[in-house]
């Protein structure tokens, strides 16, 4: 039985999903701890997940994971699209990299109990004589022909080496379709950001593909949960290349010929269209996967192949009109040291534990949740302003004996306006209490007409 | 057009990272659902082209040229998955489309037939968008045993594959080897009843008369025939065929109830041999009973 993950190490924080995984991860307050490691910074917010700025390299990382006693470790890191980066630095990144973490996570007394491992769908490459829908259980007819494919074969192969060897840890190797999605860039968006759908001649290859958000989540998803094996991830469906460009609203254009496409890719190049390799085989002969496995294991997506292509179309349609509207995330690193270590940070987290009560794996509730304890934070600030504003008018002024204790110190010398204005900041059994003290002493209706609204609020479940 | 037993994709069990075993029937369960806004599925298939290619091009041949007769259509089981198994012959062969016909207007149960293919129309530009469109997918196990077991639908294989079209004249209804048997497997594994269907006609109307290897060289195609109307009036000669009169039976199912049948390779030959025994035995029963291989 694989126990429930505590303490996570994201690799690849600096990138995309990296980034995405722990804040997703941050959320679900049975998780310890969430560290981040990468050689670059990390390109989105994150509240409490620590950033160690450290790349593959096995020394570093081991002691990383000791000293953290990492139980659950999500390598995030592999490159999908050679259109991102060089060959050669995907090399290092993908094998090189894999190795060096798994080294990390290898041995006898290495605390880790659970591999997560993102791979993508690249592995079964695309060929004539491919079945129409690839499990898990199928090996690729032919030997891999473009290097992405190349590296993710010899990057799995050195997961399942360490799998062997490492019985006491569970393995889960993801294997994801084509993403799309509004912030993620991929070869694919690019293809389809372009006026019009560039085809081969004479083929219509069938596609599947996943959403951003569930990519996230079955990452999160095999992160918490026990779920050894190996499993595809991709929405449900297939569709036609054509289908694609109809469900964008653009047209699809034949340019590359059916012989010499490769010639022609290059060509395009020169123009700015930049079609990688392993996107050209599947704009030949498509591929299709099953999903059946993960659904089988708990897992539910949040999007088809179709809904999928119509947010991306209503994205690329929307992004002449928002673009730059929102700045970029920058990481400060004194500043994010002084939110997370300094005594002086008032944490708002210590006050009302984020997500708590609410279903993780809700969004909307998460949302809601943060919202109430963004309320509540205010409220909290509100009444501490009031309290010393309070505190400087009695200066001089003798205290009063109280008959009983009240929740509010000086409490009597506040007008019925500011204690109404205090109440936000009270918890439901000092409100009893006020309300007890405020009857038996000044007795003003508009103030007790107040608690009463506040206490019955605050029984709505927070 | 194939038998499926092309690439055979075994499970990788010395893998430490396997697919975790999950029940069929689990799977069964996880099935997409249907999203009724397409008009594509998720084979490719298209309801409107392949609507369109029925009313007109299919309805001529079927009706008026070949004027199709089908018997023992009862034989074909309304519900659930079937393996339909036929011989095969004719350059751009007319006997899945005519078959599939019979099936949409003589049974109780219309239901689609999904046409095995050879992996050669997936590679090749043009036939790849059409192809998948009017109902044919890729003679892969994994995808025979998808439509059978999960899908429960009707496919249609050609075990003589290849060398079924590729045959002359001269050796007409003379039944080519059955491949591996790797459909009798297919269908043992999906637990699915195989109905044997007989075509008499198919022969005269497309009839072979040679093959020439260097064209189909400088082609890329599967191969090159001459026939009455091919090359000579081009590609279109392909669809010329003569108005041979077409019969097609349907033949009692056999059922493979029991499970792990397929495991046995010699259960799966004798079956094999049983059935080619079959579809050859009525295909001469046929041709005796007939008088003219124009009228019938």
């Amino acid at each position: 039985m694989i126990m429930d993950s505590r303490r996570i190490l994201v690799t690849g924080l600096s990138t995309y999903w990296g980034g995405r995984l722990a804040q997703a991860l941050e959320a679900f307050p049975e998780v310890e701890a969430v560290i981040g490691v990468d050689n670059e910074e990390p390109q989105v917010e994150l509240e409490r997940t620590e950033y160690v700025k450290v790349g593959a390299q096995h020394a570093l990382l081991r002691r990383v994971v000791e000293a953290a006693e990492i139980d659950t470790v999500v390598d995030t890191r592999l490159v999908t699209d050679s259109s991102r980066t060089t060959p050669s630095k995907a090399h290092e990144n993908n094998v090189i990299g894999t190795m060096n973490i798994l080294a990390a996570c290898s041995g006898k007394d290495s605390p880790v109990r659970k591999f997560v491992f993102k791979s993508s769908t690249h592995y079964y490459g695309c060929e004539q004589d491919d079945p129409s829908f690839f499990d898990e259980t199928m090996v690729r007819p032919h030997p891999p022909r473009t290097p992405i494919e190349r590296d993710i074969v010899e990057a799995e192969a050195s997961v399942n080496e360490f799998a062997e060897k490492n019985p006491g840890c569970a393995v889960t190797i993801l294997r994801f379709a084509n993403v799309l999605g509004p912030d993620v860039r991929t070869a694919h968006i690019d293809l389809f950001s372009l006026p019009a759908v560039p085809m081969i001649l004479g083929f219509d290859p069938r596609y599947q593909f996943v959403h951003e958000d569930d990519v996230v989540h079955a990452l999160e998803h095999a992160a918490r949960h026990g779920l050894p094996g190996v499993f595809n991830v991709a929405g449900d469906g297939v569709l036609a290349l054509t289908e694609v460009a109809s469900l964008l609203g653009k047209p699809y254009a034949p340019i590359l010929p059916p012989w010499g496409t490769g010639l022609a890719a290059a060509a395009l190049r020169r123009v700015g269209v930049r079609i990688p390799p392993e996107a050209l085989a599947q704009l030949r002969f498509g591929r299709g996967v099953d999903n059946r496995r993960l659904k089988a294991g708990g897992f539910r997506y949040q999007h088809t192949t179709r809904e999928t292509v119509l947010k991306l179309g209503e994205h690329l349609r929307l992004h002449p009109v928002v673009r730059g509207a929102r700045a970029p995330y920058r990481y400060e690193r004194e500043v994010e040291e002084f939110l997370r270590w300094s005594p002086h940070v008032r944490n708002a987290r210590d006050k009302v534990p984020r997500g708590a009560g609410a279903n993780g794996g809700e969004p909307d509730r998460v949302a809601a949740a943060e919202r109430r304890a963004a309320e509540a934070e205010e409220a909290a600030k509100r009444a501490l302003e009031l309290a010393e504003r309070a505190q400087r008018q009695l200066e001089g002024v003798s205290e009063r004996e109280t008959r009983t204790s009240s929740p509010v110190e000086h409490y009597d010398d506040l007008g019925a306006e500011e204690v109404i204005g205090l109440l936000g900041s009270l918890e439901r059994p000092d409100l009893h209490t006020l309300r007890e003290y405020e009857r038996r002493n000044a007795n003003r209706a508009r103030v007790l007409s107040a608690i009463d609204a506040r206490i019955s609020h605050g029984e709505t479940p927070v | 057009m194939a038998e499926p037993t092309r690439t055979p994709l075994s499970p990788r069990e010395s893998e430490p990272v396997s697919a975790p075993l999950v029940p069929a029937e689990d799977l069964r369960r996880h099935l997409p659902g249907v999203e009724p806004e397409r008009r594509l599925n998720d084979w490719g298939r298209s309801e409107r082209v392949e609507g369109v290619f029925d009313a007109t091009v299919v309805e001529f041949f079927y009706r008026y040229w070949f004027r199709v007769e089908v018997e023992g259509i009862e034989n074909l089981p309304g519900t659930g998955g079937a393996m339909l198994v036929s011989n095969h012959s004719g350059a751009l062969p007319p006997d899945a489309a005519m078959i599939a016909k019979g099936i949409r207007e003589e049974h109780a149960h219309p239901r689609p037939l999904n046409i095995t293919v050879e992996h050669f129309f997936k590679g090749y530009p043009g036939f790849s968008m059409l192809i998948p469109k009017i109902g044919c997918v890729a003679a892969h196990p994994a995808n025979v045993h998808r439509l059978l077991y999960d899908e429960e639908q009707l496919v249609l294989v050609f075990p003589e594959g290849r060398k079924g079209t590729e045959k002359l004249y001269k050796d007409r209804y003379r039944l080519r080897r059955f491949g591996r048997g790797g459909f009798v497997e297919a269908a043992m594994r999906a637990r699915a009843p195989i109905v044997p269907v007989c075509v008499v006609g198919a022969e005269e109307a497309a009839p072979v008369f040679a093959q020439l290897g260097l064209f189909k060289r400088l082609t890329g195609l599967l191969y090159f025939p001459i026939t009455p109307t091919f090359p000579h009036f081009g590609l279109l000669g392909m669809l010329g065929y003569l108005p041979a009169k077409f019969k097609v039976r349907f033949l009692e199912p056999l059922h493979f109830d029991e499970e792990g049948l397929h495991e046995d390779k010699a259960l799966v030959q004798t079956v094999a041999h049983e059935i080619r025994a079959r579809i050859q035995e009525n295909l001469w029963d046929m041709l005796a009973a007939r008088r003219s291989v124009w009228f019938g």
